[in-house]
């Protein structure tokens, strides 16, 4: 499982930031005594600690840190790739294949390229909210959801067109605007001939 | 930064003039990011934001704010939060937002919740009913928008109010639908497992589902439920590898490909299973070679995520049964990746290693050189990834060059979780396999100023634990113990200033502790030494007290020294330091007093605590008089907090420890192995730690699966010399590296390598690697650590200690025939062999272990039919006892008529006499009555009853020898019982001999068992009384009871039953307590408070005498349950 997504700058300037487990401190492990605000603290620590243990390692050396005291445990691990002023890093653990998750970071920066033309820092700062929407039809709560890109494309660009119909529609009646959002969206195409699938799983007996 | 500024700035107008449309970034946010990027300090952007949030906060509670706003306003808290400010004002809003808003709005609303909001947040009960809404809508994407927060957000006691419209999702005609759904339901999986258990047959749909999407997704679900049980799912082997073989195929669309792979994602998932299926599992595991031979084949194009597979395909290999082909080729990808110039290819290699390393030691061997470079590799993960590769390979020939280059390490490293996790198995390491004393203390003094206050606690005790207890010879232990005292001295005559507080308590404890051994040194310079240390302003307080009971054990003849430290510590801020100066002056003062508080040299494990603390009980019943509170144990205090709980929180029930469950097959029949509990009780937390840390001595590295297949546990002394040429032999490891790596020129620095590589790698060879990496030949830790009297009787130290102190009368001729035949040299291993593995041993050990054993065998039976065999028929307890004329009470003597009494039971018969029985309780003995009667129309001459019974005292009375009995006559022979240890089941066996016609005598044998109950009479005293009886016992035992439930008063109503079972006096019922006293005859009180705990009744016990209260227990268990 992915426990946490973040990517900061060169500077450690946080960029977006994605818990899917919130971490906390290991005296205040029991639960009642975690408010929000203490796992708030704590993420702001892991980013810095994260930044810290990231930024001084070379370009040469593995993608893989085994996690810091703050992310505890030998059972989880840093994965993260650099690209020129933005570190994308997932913590995640042992679930998960080192090589496919920074394969996933690679689909996730070509995603974000595809989005925004040519992805630069200023785009993850401007458009925050839209870089979680991607993020969103690639890992869903921790899980990998898509690998494809272009299938995430396809959500992204779907959910977009029903952002620009409304902005068109900002000034029609109340009834139009209700009209349109309750409207179901036809489908993207999957390009996938089902007809060509055949995985057939034999003899399933029920358990 | 500066940098970044200016780039900011210079493209800020193009990127807003680009924006077009609903997207366009307004106003406030622009100026938000423009005025953040423009700052220079922390301290101005603290400034700015604060700004910024007591404007959004005024916006949001503005009526006018429209939803467009209001989205905008989310984006800037959103923005605020990922810095690290407190926005929680917005939450409310946010959450409103994705109840109110269109489909735009609570997509933000659905995303600022899902980052504000953790699990279980109070307002996310605001949203359920939203999220039902969404979840039922039209709309494709509300539906998707819903199941993402739900996934992301919601804790365990809301899953129940979406499962069923989650579940239905399930079967929705859109594929993006199906997979969320799935993913969510996974989710609720991890967090409940339980309450996802009904639809375990729609996972099956989703598996067989047509979109492949969905398929992958229900990949993960499976992943998890094959982990946590491999069997339930071996049907879906086929399956798996079906799906397998099409993706490997190339039976998916191609839109599934990532760099013309096909599925790579989905392939890692399939090879996870398929290794969690196979494991340890022949026939499941034949289905699968096929695939993974084909995988492993397929994946050759040199991209990343072909490694990916192919790293996946390895491990696979590795874990499932066995097979020589793939195995080889798995070892040459091994190879692939550890030769690799790419970085992350050779960590993922040395992982690789590291895991395979336990099944074919040979393939570190192989790659020897690869592993010296990555030892001194610049990056930090692949050196740690290393050395735990060397961890793995360590033994008793390598382990100084390994526990050094690991040292190396840590002293240039500063990240705190890594010295933990390191230092800990540096330790490990150096108590497993240390050559000598004197590496063995130099390397635990790494240990320690390394590790420093980082260290897990169990390191030193581990440590200190090992050096008191010491190992087989004394001789040894001391020579070990001088050596550390030395070694500490000095290290405390340099620099003390920097050392960790946990190795100065170390040091502090072994010198006072066996600073005396050390004749040479005087006691004044180490008296000095400590105090030294007492005087630094660095030194923790709790290592002061450390200090002082060290100066405390530190002998006499100082005492003007200690006198003035006395002095000058009495006046002390630290109340505790002033006690234990106090203690100090007294004790230096009073030699008698000081040795007997600290007795020099006792044996570490005759020290006998009280853990009753009985020696305070007047101070006690002195507080209590005067009005203080009765204590209440940890425990009691808790059940009272949580009294609705009816949890079991006696720790210390009836499990037996280990070693002595093999003998309790008989249902609990011997109440013996309960007073042993007990007593153990009061250390068994100790004991469950030093159990824990032996078997982690004991530990080495199994090798079950070799290349061949299953390696039944070969003979050390066989190494198999017919292995193929890939066997390196130990002498010729240098020619083999040369072999296997492609060197070139010699150079000077490679010679080192390899100087390196041989003391590395040494004993890793063919030979000798059987017999490192098999578990029973391991060569015996050095520090075997002493086993405690009580855990195995026969595997304590040398020959003459082990036959002294066996316990059974028939182990003194096995052990001394027994270690006869093995040399002096080797106890240990002798005695292990004697107790469990007589395999391992040469075949004449063998031979005369298996005669002694059945010899030993013989002789337990024979104990066994001499007095443990219970005889069954005829008992005096029987349930159903034949019918027997009651007016043979009438025969009682008239002083006992009046006694209580059992019912009359027939004892045995034959066809001239009849013998029954009856018990009377008398308070000072058991009465037991003897009739016997005559069934013939003749009379009987000469009768002579014979009773006898070890565990008891017996007395007859009377009328145990008649010259005749009358035809149709009965007469009554009596005898008194007295019982003064405790044993559950008591057997009688006894004799009638009678003559009927004269010359011929005839013998009808009689036996019965008694019960302690028949011994138990009630103890009559007051509340008062009771409660000063109470606190003048020692021995106590807790446990909780059925309560019977049935009847108005579940209290009374049990202890009314116990005291008809077993005539208990029951002294006083308070509410939901009561407290009952009884007494073994005249003797040993027992103290019985019950309270009611929920449905259980919770029992404590206490008596003078330490197995009472045990009996007392168990027949108290019993009546309740018989009732």
């Amino acid at each position: 499982m992915i426990k946490a997504i973040l990517i900061f700058n060169n500077h450690g300037k946080p960029r977006l930031i994605r818990f899917y487990q919130y971490f906390l401190n290991m005296q205040l492990q029991i639960k009642h005594l975690c408010t929000n605000k203490m796992a708030e603290d704590m993420q702001q620590q892991i980013i810095r600690e994260t930044f810290h243990l990231v930024s001084k390692r070379d370009d040469n050396v593995c993608n893989f840190l085994e996690g810091g005291s703050l992310i505890g445990g030998s059972d989880y691990k840093l994965i993260y790739r650099h690209y020129a002023t933005l570190y994308f890093v997932f913590c995640v653990d042992s679930s998960e294949s080192e090589l496919g998750i920074l394969d996933l970071i690679q689909v996730f920066v070509e995603t974000l390229d595809k989005c925004f033309e040519n992805v630069c820092e200023l785009d993850l700062i401007f458009h925050m909210d839209k870089v979680h929407y991607i993020l969103q039809e690639v890992v869903m709560g921790g899980m990998v959801l898509e690998t494809n890109m272009n299938e995430i494309v396809a959500q992204v660009e779907l959910q977009n067109r029903m952002e620009k119909s409304e902005g068109g529609l900002s000034g029609a009646p109340a009834r139009a605007v209700s009209a349109v959002k309750n409207m179901n969206l036809p489908e993207i195409p999957r390009n996938i001939n089902i007809g060509d699938i055949n995985i057939k799983v034999p003899s399933l007996s029920p358990f | 930064m500066s940098d970044v500024v200016e780039k900011t700035l210079t493209a800020l107008p193009g990127l807003f003039e680009s924006q077009t449309g609903a997207a366009k970034i307004t106003n406030r946010l622009r100026q938000l990011i423009k005025s953040i990027t423009e700052l220079t300090s922390k301290h101005e952007e603290e400034n700015l934001i604060k700004r910024e949030l007591s404007a959004i906060k005024e916006q949001v509670s503005s009526p006018n704010t429209t939803m467009k706003q209001m989205r905008e306003i989310m984006v800037r808290a959103m923005y605020c939060e990922m810095l690290g400010y407190d926005a929680s004002f917005t939450y409310i809003h946010a959450i409103k937002l994705a109840q109110q808003g269109g489909v735009l709005e609570k997509r933000v609303g659905y995303l600022a919740v899902s980052l504000f909001l953790n699990e279980g947040h109070e307002l996310l009960l605001l949203l359920v009913n939203t999220v039902l809404k969404d979840l039922q809508s039209t709309n494709l994407i509300e539906v998707c928008m819903a199941l993402t927060v739900v996934a992301q957000v919601f804790p365990k006691d809301m899953i129940p109010a979406v499962l069923p419209l989650v579940e239905d999702k399930l079967s929705h005609p859109k594929e993006i639908i199906r997979r969320k759904a799935v993913l969510a339901l996974y989710k609720f999986y991890l967090i409940a497992p339980n309450q996802v258990q009904h639809i375990h047959a729609k996972f099956c749909k989703a598996l067989s589902d047509k979109d492949p999407g969905v398929m992958a997704s229900s990949l993960h679900i499976y992943l998890q439920l094959i982990r946590e049980s491999p069997d339930s799912y071996k049907d879906l082997t086929g399956s798996f590898v079906t799906i397998l073989k099409q993706v490997l195929g190339g039976k998916l669309p191609v839109d599934f490909n990532y760099h013309s792979v096909p599925a790579p994602w989905l392939q890692i998932q399939l090879l996870r299973i398929l290794s969690l299926l196979g494991k340890e599992d022949q026939s499941t595991s034949e289905l699968m070679y096929e695939v993974l031979d084909e995988s492993l084949r397929r994946a050759e194009m040199n991209h990343n995520i072909t490694y990916a597979i192919l790293y996946e395909c390895v491990k696979a290999v590795y874990t499932i049964h066995p097979k020589a082909e793939l195995l080889e080729k798995a070892a040459r990808c091994i190879g692939n990746f550890v030769l690799s110039p790419k970085i992350n290819l050779k960590y993922l290699g040395l992982k690789a290693l590291t895991y395979v390393v336990q099944h074919d030691a040979k393939l570190a061997l192989q790659h020897q050189m690869t592993i010296i470079e990555c030892l001194d590799h610049s990056d930090f993960t692949i050196k740690r990834e290393t050395l735990e590769l060397l961890f793995r390979i360590t033994n008793a020939q390598n382990v100084t060059v390994i526990v050094e280059k690991m040292l190396d390490f840590l002293r240039s490293c500063n990240d705190e979780h890594t010295i933990i996790h390191l230092i800990g198995k540096v330790a490990e390491l150096a108590e497993k396999f240390a050559p000598d004393n004197s590496w063995f203390i130099q390397t635990m003094n790494d240990v320690f100023s390394i590790g420093g206050d980082l260290l897990q606690q169990d390191v030193p005790n581990n440590f200190l634990r090992l050096l008191a207890e010491g190992s087989e010879s004394k001789e040894e232990d001391d020579q070990l113990r001088l050596y550390a005292v030395e070694s500490y001295l000095t290290v405390l005559k340099g620099h003390t200033s920097h050392l960790p507080q946990c190795f100065l308590q170390v040091m502090s404890w072994v010198l006072g502790e066996y600073a005396h051994l050390q004749e040479s040194v005087d006691r004044r310079e180490v008296i000095r030494l400590l105090t030294q240390l007492l005087d630094q302003r660095s030194v923790s307080s709790e290592t002061r007290v450390w200090i002082l009971s060290a100066l405390t054990k530190i002998p006499e003849g100082q005492t003007d020294l200690i006198l003035d430290l006395a002095e000058s510590l009495s006046s002390s801020q630290d109340t505790v330091l002033r006690q234990q100066a106090q203690e100090l002056r007294h004790l230096s003062q009073d030699s008698q007093l000081r040795e007997w508080v600290l007795p020099r040299g006792a044996p570490w494990d005759g020290i006998e605590v009280d853990s009753s603390l009985s020696f305070l009980d007047g101070f006690v019943s002195e507080a209590l008089a005067a009005g203080a509170a009765p204590y209440k144990p940890p425990h009691q205090r808790q059940e009272e907090l949580c009294e609705d709980r009816a949890l079991n929180l006696e720790p210390y029930s009836f499990s037996l420890p280990v070693s002595l469950s093999s003998c309790s097959i008989t249902d609990r029949q011997s109440p013996t192995l309960l007073s042993v509990s007990s007593g153990l009780s009061g250390n068994s937390a100790e004991l469950s730690q030093k159990a824990g840390s032996s078997t982690l001595i004991l530990e080495g590295v199994k090798r079950v699966w070799g290349k061949d297949g299953y390696l039944p546990q070969k003979e050390a002394t066989a190494p198999p010399v017919d292995e193929p040429s890939a066997a390196v032999q130990p002498a010729s490891q240098q020619e083999a590296a040369e072999r296997i790596e492609p060197r070139p020129e010699p150079s000077t620095q490679n010679q080192d390598k390899q100087q390196l590589a041989s003391s590395l790698f040494v004993g890793l060879g063919v030979g000798s690697s059987v017999s490192l990496l098999g578990k029973s030949e391991a060569p015996p830790p050095r520090f075997r650590k002493k086993p405690r009297p009580h855990e195995s009787s026969s595997s304590s130290g040398t020959s003459k200690r082990s036959s002294d102190s066996s316990s059974h009368s028939s182990r003194n001729t096995t052990d001394s025939f027994l270690y006869g035949s093995f040399p002096e040299e080797e106890p240990a291993t002798s005695i292990s062999t004697f107790d469990h593995t007589p395999k391992s041993t040469t075949a004449n050990g063998l031979s005369q272990n298996k005669d002694t054993k059945e010899d030993r065998h013989a002789n337990t039976s024979q104990i066994l039919g001499g007095d443990m065999v219970i005889v069954r028929p005829s008992t005096i307890q029987d349930k159903h006892p034949p019918s027997v004329s009651s007016d043979l009470t009438a025969l009682l003597p008239a002083d006992l008529k009046d006694l209580p009494h059992s019912d009359v039971i027939s004892l045995t018969s034959d066809p001239s006499l009849s013998l029954s029985s009856c018990r009377l309780f008398r308070d000072e003995a058991l009465l037991l009555v003897i009739f016997i009667s005559n069934c013939t129309e003749t009379v009987i001459k000469d009768v002579a009853v014979q009773l006898t019974c070890e565990e008891l005292k017996t007395a007859s009375l009377r009328g145990n020898v008649m010259d005749c009995l009358e035809a149709r006559s009965t007469s009554v022979c009596h005898y008194a019982l007295l019982m003064d240890d405790p044993h559950t089941n008591v057997s009688l066996t006894g004799t009638v001999s009678y003559q009927t016609q004269p010359g011929h005598t005839n013998t009808l044998p009689f036996s019965g068992t008694l019960s302690t109950a028949d011994f138990i009479r009630p103890l009559v005293v007051t509340t008062e009384e009771y409660g000063k009886l109470w606190l003048s016992l020692s021995h106590d035992v807790k446990q909780n009871l059925k309560l019977l439930t049935d009847a108005g008063d579940p209290l009374r109503t049990t202890l009314n039953a116990l005291k008809d079972a077993l005539q208990l006096h029951v002294v006083d019922i308070i509410g939901s307590e009561g407290i009952v006293a009884c007494r073994l005859l005249s003797g040993a009180p027992c103290l019985l408070h019950c309270r009611v705990n929920g449905a259980a009744l919770a029992m404590w016990l206490r008596s003078p005498h330490p197995a009472l209260p045990d009996f007392i227990l168990y027949h108290c268990q019993r009546a309740l349950a018989h009732h």
